[in-house]
């Protein structure tokens, strides 16, 4: 994907630091998210990844440097505002985190207990819970506990739950971590199908290089919590630099 | 030599929790009285922490009342005292023991219920999910918890203390041939209000300490299963401790308003 600078990403990480007492988790870190682009980040574990991603959306505070999601310092919003601009964003956990004494149907309902007025949804509670859950062909499970769904049934959900409130970014952590390889292969194809219906930018952080291949424009390789290297998969994995050739063996 | 480094680093790191706590129950008073309020959840926990808890308070309270009457009932009789029975009974259950068990009995159940419930949903990232998903988890998980243990736990006691007398009354029916309406009362001639105010009032603050440290433990649950159970386990621990402090602390007042 072309990636011009006339037009304004929709996600843009500046000088991004964090640390844990002495332990420098990013140490500079920079990424811009354009409109209807896939850039997956990849590093080794404990490269600062997950940590990126939770300072993305408040989950974690930075030491310092700037986001912005729409133009707007996250750093700099205030808890409402900032809970409203969470619902332009969905993220899908590594693990899924369902809420385990939640029905499927309950967990889908959940985030919009609160926006739903809010984001002026035409249709009902009903319709929109049955579109999610269709568009990753697990409305048959509606009923269910997620104890009662297996590992990528899970993933599944979580995806529908993100999905709920129409967000325009997505953000996934390591979405095929755990999965078999015809699972993983399925939910990176589930992917690909939310991006063309609801024209989402997504940034995905993964060590999966089958993933990285098939769904990215773009990839930042993270090295010791900075960009080490950035291109296209052919760019990359035809590199000859030793540390961007360990990703792609 | 390795005592003097590591007892001022836990002095300090107790020191750090208690601070940590007292800023947590200061958030709590913070955030209930701000919209959007979870009353469906504050509902649903009260169902939860109460009626789910009524048969082990009301098994502990039965044998309470009967072992007490008979452990006591040898002493009272050497003394020509049996008639005082139902006073004693009644009034050492409503004011100290039945508040101070159930309260203990519901710390090993509910608090450590809270503890692990929120420390597993802290692990697996369903604390991060809510909030992400825009919904205050705070609200949502905690507040609720806390008011319903606060509302619950002054009903469980009383219905414990209930319990109790109707044990007691038993005993006192088999042994000392005392009919249940002679024994009652006699139960209601002894008590009076300022046997029953103050018990009453401790429960909140006993049910609002088993609410906040389980919803502490839990909230601030270290990663891994292990974290869990230690947040289930210390949440136990912590609650207790502080029941018996809150108990001196109410005492000490009671003590001043009523004259005990």
């Amino acid at each position: 994907m072309e990636t011009t600078t006339n037009i304004s990403p929709v996600l843009e990480i500046k000088n991004l630091y964090k640390s844990f007492g002495d332990h420098q988790v990013l140490n500079g870190f920079n990424l811009s998210l354009y409109p209807g682009e896939n850039v997956v980040v990849m590093g080794k574990s404990g490269s600062g990844k997950s940590v990126m991603i939770k300072c993305l959306v408040g989950l974690m505070k930075a030491s310092s440097g700037s986001i912005k999601i729409r133009d707007k310092d996250i750093t700099a919003l205030g808890q409402k505002e900032l809970d409203f601009l969470r619902t332009e964003i969905g993220f899908l956990f590594q693990g899924s985190a369902l809420y385990d004494s939640m029905t499927v149907r309950e967990n889908l309902e959940f985030p919009l207990r609160r926006h739903r007025d809010k984001l002026r949804f035409r249709e009902s509670t009903k319709d929109l819970v049955h579109e999610a859950l269709e568009n990753v062909g697990l409305l048959d499970a509606i009923d269910l506990m997620p104890v009662e769904l297996s590992g990528g049934m899970k993933r599944r959900v979580a995806l529908a739950r993100a999905l709920i409130l129409k967000p325009t970014i997505m953000l996934y952590d390591e979405p095929t971590t755990g999965l078999d390889p015809i699972t993983a292969k399925e939910i990176i194809q589930l992917m690909r199908n939310i991006q063309n219906t609801y024209g989402t930018s997504s940034l995905i952080i993964t060590h999966d290089v089958d993933c990285a291949r098939v769904i990215s424009n773009r990839i930042i390789l993270l090295v010791d919590g900075i960009n080490y290297a950035e291109g296209t998969y052919s760019e990359l994995s035809s590199s000859e630099d030793p540390k961007i050739k360990m990703f792609f063996k | 030599m390795q005592f003097k480094i590591t007892y001022p680093i836990r002095l300090r790191e107790f020191l750090v929790e208690i601070g940590d706590i007292s800023y947590f129950a200061l958030r709590y008073f913070k955030e209930i009285f701000k919209s959007p309020y979870e009353t469906s959840e504050l509902l649903k926990q009260c169902y939860v922490i109460g009626n789910k808890s009524l048969l082990l308070v009301g098994v502990t309270g039965f044998i309470l009342g009967l072992v007490f009457t008979l452990q006591s009932r040898p002493t009272l009789l050497e003394f020509g005292a049996a008639s005082w029975m139902p006073s004693m009974v009644s009034i050492s259950i409503v004011r100290e023991i039945g508040p101070v068990v159930i309260a203990l009995i519901c710390a090993g159940k509910i608090g450590s219920g809270i503890g692990a419930e929120l420390g597993s949903m802290r692990v697996t990232e369903q604390i991060d999910a809510m909030e992400v998903s825009g919904t205050n988890p705070f609200k949502y998980l905690v507040i609720t918890r806390i008011t319903a243990t606060t509302l619950m736990l002054p009903l469980l006691v009383i219905f414990g203390d209930a319990i109790a007398l109707i044990g007691s009354s038993l005993v006192e029916y088999s042994k000392g041939s005392v009919s249940f309406i002679l024994y009652f009362n006699k139960v209601i001639d002894a008590l009076s209000f300022g046997d029953i105010l103050p018990a009453t009032i401790k429960t909140f603050f006993f049910g609002f300490v088993i609410g906040l440290i389980g919803c502490y433990k839990g909230y601030h649950c270290k990663k891994g299963t292990l974290g869990v159970g230690e947040a289930s386990n210390s949440a136990v621990v912590y609650a207790s401790m502080l029941l018996f402090i809150v108990d001196f602390i109410a005492v000490f007042i009671s003590d001043i308003f009523f004259e005990i």
